[in-house]
């Protein structure tokens, strides 16, 4: 009996089409673009800050233009898209065990959620924003 | 097959992903807010200037941007390679070095404020 | 007595002799099915009924062996674990993804067994005592801390669900790497330094980008994609200790 086994190739650049959940997958990777270019949107801004206050203000002015807008929005969507993602996922990296039970996943999660929520907070407030 | 060293590059990928998670949503709503027309009091430049220019201001800001920016490289890394890219060492290089200019960057600032 | 309901199902399956073919083909198939059956149940009855070539594997039909994985639809189940009530229209039926194909729906599952063998899942005592000493003894809690990754049936639809398998074969994968995590997690063993050697490696857990794709097809809910991540963390601990901690050693 002659073995001739069929071998299926994976497509490396479409294999994320064939279920959903690589989409999901994909779009939670994808996030690191924003992520990164909103990053150097920081170490630029930190040159700003160090080249005087005209330049701040030429930095907070050019915050403002639509492209700027449009950015921004996308990489706030992608940052909370990274988080809760992220925080979904640390369950599954510290179990907690007590005796013979352990700790629900959820409640790891939501224990960095809480905290998140409780870190944004006191950043807006340090901020001034109310 | 001998150990990897992945762990130098997993790391401060895992640690930096956790500082992005906490930290950059509500950094970029500041400056969200302030495209929008509502500049927060806290990015004016007497208020920002003086919290870049305290030891715990360098830290934080520091810390932030070398994280996220060293775990969103890391992970573009293995995006390209997801999405068929298959010059590995080529990406990784490019994308680490990125990043730790854009950090020596931006230690070099935070020292002029 | 109430007639049990019936339905006309129609199964696209793919077709490969190996004597014959250098391609798959598919072949369609329509069958009168039972309205509570499973897919295995409908290619039961097309072998016995409409086409004796058709080849597959199965044994338990309880989802307890892991013999009956294949791709429904383009997902990773075991066929006895797919209601026909959960499908609608044509429902396609492919050998398991990301192995070779044997016959029909049977893979050569070779390249999994051998990664099995590789990562020694087996006890390897921390203090080997004689059989006159009695047994390893352990509690219920220390049972528990490796139990869940014990119940993993080797089905291999971990295996089909990883696009980091499929990309790059030379990866140990799920199923394998969640069981040198179940012996290293157990109170008996003391292996795990023994295990990094295949574990730590790039094609053991560093292949591994938490897709988490795996977790979610796996029907013993062994949730592989957490024994990965755990295993990250301890091998990361592990090369700062080995480099960076004076008189740190592998």
């Amino acid at each position: 009996m002659s073995r001739r086994p069929l071998v299926r190739e994976c497509p490396p650049t479409t294999w994320y089409f064939r279920q959903p959940r690589y989409l999901r997958y994909m779009s939670r990777e994808i996030t690191s673009i924003f992520i990164g270019a909103y990053c150097v949107l920081l170490v630029v801004g930190l040159q700003r800050l160090a080249a005087g206050p005209a330049a701040w203000e030429g930095f907070l002015t050019a915050l403002k233009s639509p492209a700027s807008i449009v950015f921004q929005f996308l990489c706030l969507v992608a940052a909370v898209y990274h988080a809760a993602t992220w925080f979904n996922a640390t369950q599954k990296a510290m179990p907690i065990q007590i005796g013979e039970d352990f700790v629900p996943g959820n409640l790891i999660s939501g224990a960095h959620y809480a905290a998140w929520a409780v870190l944004s907070l006191v950043v807006l407030f340090l901020a001034g924003v109310f | 097959m001998a150990k990897s060293h992945k762990p130098v590059v997993w790391f401060p990928f895992a640690a930096g992903g956790t500082v992005i998670a906490f930290c950059i949503p509500v950094i970029i709503l500041l400056t969200f807010l302030a495209a929008l027309g509502h500049v927060p009091p806290g990015l004016s430049y007497e208020k920002l200037h003086a919290f870049a220019a305290s030891g715990i201001g360098k830290l934080v800001l520091f810390g932030v941007i070398a994280l996220s920016a060293w775990s969103s490289a890391h992970r573009l890394r293995c995006t390209c390679y997801d999405f068929g890219l298959r010059a590995d060492t080529l990406v990784a290089t490019v994308l680490y070095v990125a990043a730790i200019v854009g950090s020596i960057a931006a230690a070099l600032f935070l020292m002029r404020i | 007595m109430t007639p049990l309901k019936e339905r006309l199902v129609q199964l696209e399956v793919l077709r490969y002799n190996p004597d014959t073919d250098t391609e798959a083909h598919f072949q369609r198939y329509e069958v009168m099915c039972q309205e509570e059956w499973v897919v295995l149940d409908a290619l039961n009855k097309i072998k016995a009924d409409i086409d004796p070539t058709l080849n597959y594997r199965w044994s338990c039909h309880m989802a307890v062996c892991g013999s009956c994985g294949m791709m429904i639809n383009g997902e990773p189940k075991l066929s006895c674990h797919a209601f026909l009530r959960s499908y609608e229209g044509v429902i396609r039926v492919e050998p398991l993804a990301h192995f070779p194909v044997e016959r029909d729906l049977v893979t050569a599952p070779d390249d999994f067994m051998e990664k099995l063998k590789r990562i020694k899942p087996y006890i390897i005592p921390k203090e080997k005592k004689p059989i006159s000493e009695g047994e390893y003894k352990q509690t219920p809690a220390q049972l528990m801390k490796f139990r869940q990754y014990s119940m993993c049936i080797n089905c291999m639809l971990c295996y089909a669900a990883c696009p980091q398998y499929g990309l790059t074969p030379d990866f140990i994968g799920p199923a394998a790497l969640t069981l040198a995590h179940r012996y290293n997690l157990d109170s008996r063993d003391g292996g795990r330094k023994e295990r990094q050697e295949v574990v730590a490696t790039h094609e053991g857990v560093w292949e591994c980008t938490f897709v988490g794709a795996c977790s979610e097809v796996c029907p013993a809910h062994v949730d592989p994609a957490s024994a990965l991540q755990q295993m990250k963390i301890t091998s990361s601990i592990d090369w700062i200790v080995e480099h960076l901690v004076p008189g740190g050693k592998s």
